[in-house]
This record gives structure tokens, sequence and C-alpha cells, in this order.
């Protein structure tokens, strides 16, 4: 027996293709997703360079940051060249993508998971932030920037330092009313937007472990938020549920194996982190942010905050930068704000658990008046999936748009994207400044908060509706 | 790449914590196939206000962008350095950094160099005053120099050394192909592998062993949107 080690440490030993003393380890990724975003310069680089991709198997490409969701033909010029661009490079370089119309386009991180692609023990990469959202199966999962795409085309591999580790303990009982979005808020509010910067993040306790696979995936999903490198759940037999029967999922005696081999993927008694955070879950509250970072939270209960009453003066100019920006007075009930627009969709929370979860709130009730819904399914699988359940006909009847798969309005890159100031209840993982729209102003919610805030018209929780 | 040693420039200060990345380059110019002529693009948003900093004459020609805390948050484009660097910038002096930004940063020989919230105040007193202020990023030292000081601060130790020398990164990881195909072969056998096609041939499995539900009639016209 070794020394007792941390599932970060086990995940990151097992790709180990070269180290160098001291130095970063080159380390070698099992899966590649991309999209048309992010990709283009990476393949120019390589064809400049004279190289080509040296395991085009282990790459997935999709369609989703630049699409519409109204329809499959309706695209700008500029928007078309980037698609096509990828479209191009992946013939040409022999990399599977599910194109715009495909029966399994969406969303990178939701079609993942979904074809069984993402499994525990791998390491994968992205081109986008929220690649961290595959932690949830116990995989080593992490952002990169277009030269390190490059870099990965053309090696299946990546030099980079191991990260510090960050034992996020999440203790007691979650109250039927809240869920993953209010533990990752709930985080990222008390560590900061940049608390876990340079750390891997292991979700641990009683807490995690009674979260579906859906849920774990929009809790690792924002890691990003909090500044970490990745965020990750051990197995267990929850992972193992949702994984078996899917289309790229171990089959047979491959299946036997890889269970065996998963069964190690947890801490050791008596490993050790960096740092360690403990956070009760029993006392949460629907939260909701008020500010244009995703540290600025309060629970929809309580009114937006007064700058003076906090002591750090750095937080206290963001503050009242976060409130002038957002249009907000100190003092105002959250409950107050009226809103303009409902986003149910992203990364974060566009899989079916969560259009179910908005569906029964919205079953037998209407948006108000002056509200726009737009529900923005993860994933084509998630929209059959949902049409199979005829949540399409409750978001239909409650004067929601059921539309088709991207990311939509939770990067504002096609034109799904806020008007003027418009004030957005909006399931996705960023607050930023102009991330919906040129003055857009953000309130990250979860899906039944997002729900009932249509229903109501201003910012409102399940609880709340009659 | 071409090497980064020394660089001497002026400063300009982004009085702003929490800069992110949707800031420097709005996600809409993202929608360019190309890796350079972002200097349009860069913080777009806030180059249509009045005033704003590096729009004001006596800036022009800064190099090295002071900002606040945590510059560089959020989202992975890498456009948000093309921009800086298109715009003319060598060096982000901030206090805390991105992950992602940082290390995208220095794959384009941007430097960031992290210092002290006091330190970097100070600085952006003296970019402020009427004299301005020169600086000077010592890659090889790992010294920023201001008149009458130096303040050390560290990168990444291969990043440095790379940008010093102005080497390829991925020549340099492809010279260990030997190490890459070793590893290769000890891969357990149940790893997913998507060949082109593997759609088709996942597809097929799937019938074969259970008929899902999935086979759903997907709309995907203008007339499958309901409102
Ligand atoms: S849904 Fe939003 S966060 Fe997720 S991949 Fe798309 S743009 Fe990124």
């Amino acid at each position: 027996m070794g020394p007792a080690r941390t599932l970060a440490e086990k995940l990151w030993e097992r790709h180990v293709v070269a180290s160098r003393p001291g130095g970063p380890d080159l380390l070698y990724i099992d899966l590649h997703l991309t999209h048309e975003a992010t990709s283009p310069q990476a393949f120019d680089g390589l064809r400049l360079a004279g190289r080509s991709v040296r395991r085009p198997g282990l790459t997935l490409a999709l369609e989703d940051h630049n699409v519409a969701t109204t329809a499959t033909a309706v695209l700008d010029p500029v928007s078309l060249v980037q698609l096509d661009t990828l479209r191009r490079n992946c013939a040409e370089q022999g990399v599977e993508l599910y194109s715009v119309g495909h029966r399994r386009q969406g969303i990178v991180h939701v079609v993942g998971p979904e074809l069984g692609l993402v499994q525990p023990g791998m390491t994968i990469v992205c081109g986008d932030s929220h690649t961290a959202t595959h932690g949830a199966f116990g995989a080593l999962a992490f952002g990169i920037g277009t030269s390190d795409v490059e870099h990965v085309l053309a090696t299946q591999c990546l030099e980079i330092g191991q990260p510090r580790t960050l034992a996020v303990e999440f203790t007691g009982q979650l109250p039927p009313e809240v869920g993953a979005k209010e533990m990752i808020l709930a985080l990222i509010a008390r560590i900061g937007a940049n608390g876990a910067q340079g750390h891997l993040i292991e979700y641990r306790g009683d807490a995690v472990r009674g979260l579906s696979m859906e849920a774990r995936m929009t809790l690792c999903n924002m890691s990003i938020e909090a500044g970490a490198r990745a965020g990750i759940v051990a197995p267990d037999e929850t992972t193992l549920e949702y994984l078996r029967g899917r289309p790229h999922a171990p089959a047979g005696a491959d299946w036997d194996a890889a269970v065996a081999d998963w069964s190690t993927l947890a801490t050791d008694p008596g490993a050790v982190f960096d740092r360690t955070v403990v956070l009760d879950v029993g006392g949460l509250t629907p939260l909701v942010t008020w500010g244009t970072n995703p540290a600025q939270t309060v629970p929809l209960a309580a009114a937006v905050p007064d700058p003076q009453t906090f002591a750090d003066p750095l937080e206290r100019a963001s503050a009242q930068k976060a409130l002038a920006y957002m249009g907000l007075r100190p003092g105002t009930s959250m409950r107050d704000l009226a809103i303009d627009v409902v986003f149910v969709g992203s990364c974060t929370n566009g899989r079916i658990e969560d259009l179910r979860s908005a569906a029964g709130v919205l079953r037998g009730r209407t948006v108000a008046a002056g509200t726009r819904m737009l529900v923005v399914p993860g994933s084509m699988q998630v929209r059959a999936e949902a049409e199979a359940e005829g949540l399409h006909e409750v978001f239909a009847a409650a004067g929601a748009e059921w539309r088709l798969p991207g990311c939509s309005m939770c990067l504002g890159m096609n034109t799904d994207r806020l008007e003027g100031v418009e004030r957005c209840a909006s399931t996705s993982n960023r607050n930023f400044e102009g991330r919906q729209g040129a003055r857009a102003r953000t309130h990250l919610v979860s899906p039944a908060v997002a729900a009932a805030t249509a229903v109501a018209g201003r910012l409102a929780a399940p609880a709340d509706l009659a | 790449m071409e090497p980064f040693v020394e660089h001497h420039g002026r400063a300009v200060a982004l009085r702003r914590d929490d800069v992110d990345t949707d800031q420097i380059l709005p996600a809409e110019f993202c929608k360019r196939v190309t890796k350079s002529g972002y200097e349009d693009a860069l913080f777009a948003r806030w180059r249509a206000e009045d005033g704003f900093v590096l729009e004001q004459p006596r800036h022009a020609g800064a190099t090295v962008l002071l900002a606040g805390r945590d510059f560089g948050i959020g989202s992975s484009r890498e456009h948000a350095v093309w921009a800086l660097r298109d715009w003319g910038f060598r060096a982000v002096v901030a206090t805390g950094f991105g992950d992602i930004f940082r290390r995208n940063a220095l794959n384009n020989g941007l430097v960031p160099v992290d210092l002290p919230t006091p330190v970097v105040e100070e600085l952006m007193d003296l970019a402020e005053s009427a004299e301005g202020l020169r600086l000077t990023v010592d890659l090889r030292a790992g010294l920023l120099r201001r008149p009458g000081g130096e303040h050390p601060f560290t990168v990444d130790a291969r990043a440095r050394a790379r940008l010093l020398e102005g080497q390829d990164v991925i020549a340099e990881t492809l010279l260990r192909t030997g190490d890459i195909e070793a590893y290769e072969a000890g891969r357990p056998s149940w790893l997913p592998e998507i060949p082109r096609g593997a759609f088709d041939l996942a597809e097929q499995r799937l019938q074969d062993e259970a008929p899902l539900q999935t086979e759903q009639r997907l709309r995907t016209d203008a007339a499958g949107v309901s409102r």
C-alpha cells in the first residue's frame, strides 16, 4: 500500500505520459470535445504547420455556441462561415461531427455524457471553460484555450502543472425546494468568484452522494465560477446506473473490467487536501444573484444588499459598480424585481431533469403578461425525451417558447440576446456584464425558480405561487 | 513564436476588478475564424462609453495593462488574449488571474505579471499621474522594473523557458512521440473511440440491445418550433 492519495491525484497519476522533475507533466487526454467557436484557429494552425490530428477517434465535434435555436436554417453569413469551417475541418481530419439537425447535436457538455463518452477515470478537455461538468463522473475535465486545442489535436497530450486540491464537504440534508444550483451558488458566495484559483475541487459528503448525475453535472459545471480548474465527484452506484447501456459505455466483459477499475476511484481515507471547505446545506433556501459575478448571491427572500455594509473595500467598490450596472437600489426586496425574460437552458441547467423541474412548476399555469420565457433543451436527445414526456406541451400551453438545442442566451452569440437593459432570470452560469446582451441584467437561478418567476413576472420561488 | 525576454513600454491603468473574458472580448466577436485582427473588439462595450481609458489620446501606444484583482476570469476564449495582443499589449499586471487566461496568455507571448494589490495600486497611481509610467517586464530575471524600484514575479517555469527561447510547444511535445506511443499501448481497452460514422454504429448497437424510446419525430425545421 502506498501513501493515501486523493481522487484527483489518482486521476492525475494514471495519465502522466512523461514528467520533468519539478516541472509540469505531459498528460494524456482520453477525450477531446470541440465546437465551432474555439476550434477554427486550432485546425488552421495544424494546417499551417503541416500537421494532422493524431487520434481523430478521440475527438468529437459539435455545433452549439453559434447555432440558431429557432430553426436549423436561420443563420447570419458570419455564423455560417464558422459552421462551414468546422464541417470542413472535421471532414478533412476524420473527426466525427454532429451538426445542426443531427439527432445527437447539442451542447458539448450535455451530449458527451449522454453518449456515454464520459466515464470515470478519464481525462477530458474542451475549448470551453465549463468542461468541468464532466467531473461529475469522476473524470478529470478542464477547459482550455485554442492554442491548447491545437496541441491536443496534434499530440493528444497537454503539458500542465498539477493543481492544488480543495475538498468541498457538503453536509446535512438538502431541503426539497433547493438543489445543486443552490449548492454551487452558496459555495461561490462563500469562497468568492476566483476563490478556488489554481485548485481542483472534489465535492464530497452525503449531500453530494444523494444527487442524481444531472445534478452532479450542474454542481461540477460551475466549478469554474469559483475559479477552479475542475471539479470532481467520486463515481458510485448512481454513476454506474447512468452509464449502463449508453452508446459508448463499455459492454460485456469490458463493463465488468471497467467497473472493477472505477471502484478504486475514490479518495483514500487519510489523504490530505491542500484546503477544505465545509458547507451545511440543511438551511439552504432558493438563491439568486443580484450582481455581476456569481459570488454576489443572496437568498430569494432577502433584499438587495447595501454596499456600505461590506467590510472589504474591494468588495464594496465591486458591489457599487454591480448595483449601478444592474439598476438596483439597496434594500429592494429581490421578490419585487420584475423580470422581462426567463431563460431555461445551457450546459448548467439544460438537461432533462431541469426541464422536468421547470415544467413541474409551469403545469397548469401561464407565463405572466410582459414576461417572455425561452426553454432551450441542451441537446436533441433532451428535446426528444422532453417531447416523449409531453413537457413541450406544458411549455407551449404556458406560453413559453420551445426551442432547438444550443448555447443560446447563455452567452448571446446567436440572436438569442437580451435587448437594452432587459432583466433576465437565467438558469445559466454567468451573470457577467454584457454576457446576455450589451447592457443585459442577469439573475442566475435554478430551473424551478426560473419557472416560478415566469409565472409571477417577478423573481419568485415555486412556494410563492398560489 | 517570437521570443519574449524583456519588454519596455508605457503602462495604462484599467481600474476594474474581476475583469472577465466576456468583457475583454464580447461573444459576438468569437464568430470569427481568424487568429488576429481583434483590436477593434477589445473591451468593445466599454470603449463605446465616453472617456474610456484606452481611448484617451495620452494612453495611445501603451503596451502594459494594469488591472485590479482577478483579471481574465470566466470563459476560456483565447480571443481575449489575441485582442489584448492585437491592441499592442505585451504584458498585463494584476492581482490574480483566471487560470485558463493565464495559460492562454503565456501561449501567445502575453506575460501575466501577478503582484500584490498595494503594488498594483501604486503603479496605477503613477500611470495616471501627469508624467505617466514606463515599465520594464524582465522575464529572464522575473522582475517588473519601474523608476526607482523593482518587483519580483513568477510565471510557470516551463512556459517561461519556452518564451525566452521562442520555442514551438507542439514541436517539443512531438519530440516525445515515443513516450506517447508507449503510454497509448497501456490504455484500457474499454475507453471510448469515436471514429467518423460512429453515430450510425452506436445507433445500431442500441437497436440491437434495447429498443429505446428515443426514436421521436424530431422536427428540426422552422415549423417544429412551437411558440
Ligand atoms: S451553454 Fe453556455 S457555458 Fe455551456 S458551453 Fe454553451 S456557452 Fe459555454
